[in-house]
């Protein structure tokens, strides 16, 4: 399994009913790897809260595409989740959790709390009005090691 | 989505969707504020029992939904939680703001 490698892209349209197509698609891709119930729940749950990130902020629920890169090395799981929306102004501050620009939509302000929370690891690349990219990272069955 | 009012003790539950998302919980949100106007609400169970998948737009719909009920003194609790969604609850926070069964 040391130097297994696989790779997948997607792409689709940022309206909310894609939301469940992909984190559904990322669990299928990533089955491959075996996880425990857990972990996949875990990487889902990330998956859903980037790609949601991506139509509420970075399009403001406007018209727009949403790009996932998936790769598997390894036990490693990267996902990439490529909005060009409108960026986001101060990263440390939207990862802080409770913190949301959208209270009146009634948003919790733990979307990247729980990326944070599911994943290994969670980098944020973004640069206003050209669009955001978060990348998150996961081993596979290191729990079940533990 | 189901729900039942019991009129004897004004309780209203509300049967969860499978996936408590965003693009769900734009219907839960209105069809919920819409019953909570209806009946005489004095407590409200969410049951979570046909929920498989839930991420931290459900947070959302719940504490709006209790704010409108203990706005008139209502009483909210949450039933039939799997272990994704207990999670959720627990990492957010909302264990400590309504009761969970």
């Amino acid at each position: 399994m040391e130097g297994f490698r696989n790779e997948m892209k997607m792409e689709f349209l940022a309206i909310s009913s894609n939301e469940g197509f992909a984190r559904v698609a990322v669990g299928a891709f990533v089955s491959e790897l075996d996880p425990t119930v857990d972990e996949l729940a875990d990487i889902k749950t990330a998956v859903s809260e980037a790609v949601t990130n991506c139509i509420i902020h970075g399009y403001e629920q406007k018209e727009g595409n949403i790009w996932i890169q998936c790769s598997i090395l390894g036990k490693m799981v990267e996902i990439s989740v490529t909005d060009t929306g409108k960026g986001i102004k101060d990263i440390a501050l939207a990862r802080e959790p409770l913190f949301t620009t959208k209270p009146e939509l009634e948003r919790s302000g733990m979307g990247f709390a729980f990326m944070e929370a599911f994943m290994d690891e969670v980098e944020v690349v973004s640069e206003p009005w050209k669009g955001t990219c978060v990348t998150m990272r996961k081993v596979i069955g290191e729990s079940r090691m533990a | 989505m189901d729900y039942r009012f019991e009129k004897e003790y004004g309780c209203l539950v509300l049967r969860m969707p499978e996936e408590l998302d965003h693009h769900q919980a734009e219907f839960v949100k209105e069809e919920a504020d819409g019953l909570i106007l209806k009946y005489p609400v004095r407590s409200l169970i969410f049951d979570f029992a046909d929920t498989r998948f839930m991420d931290s737009s459900g947070i959302g719909v719940i504490i709006g939904r209790c704010k409108n009920v203990r706005f008139s003194g209502g009483y909210v609790k949450a039933v039939n939680l799997n272990g994704q969604i207990e999670r959720i609850f627990r990492l957010s926070g909302l264990k400590k703001i309504i009761e969970v069964e």
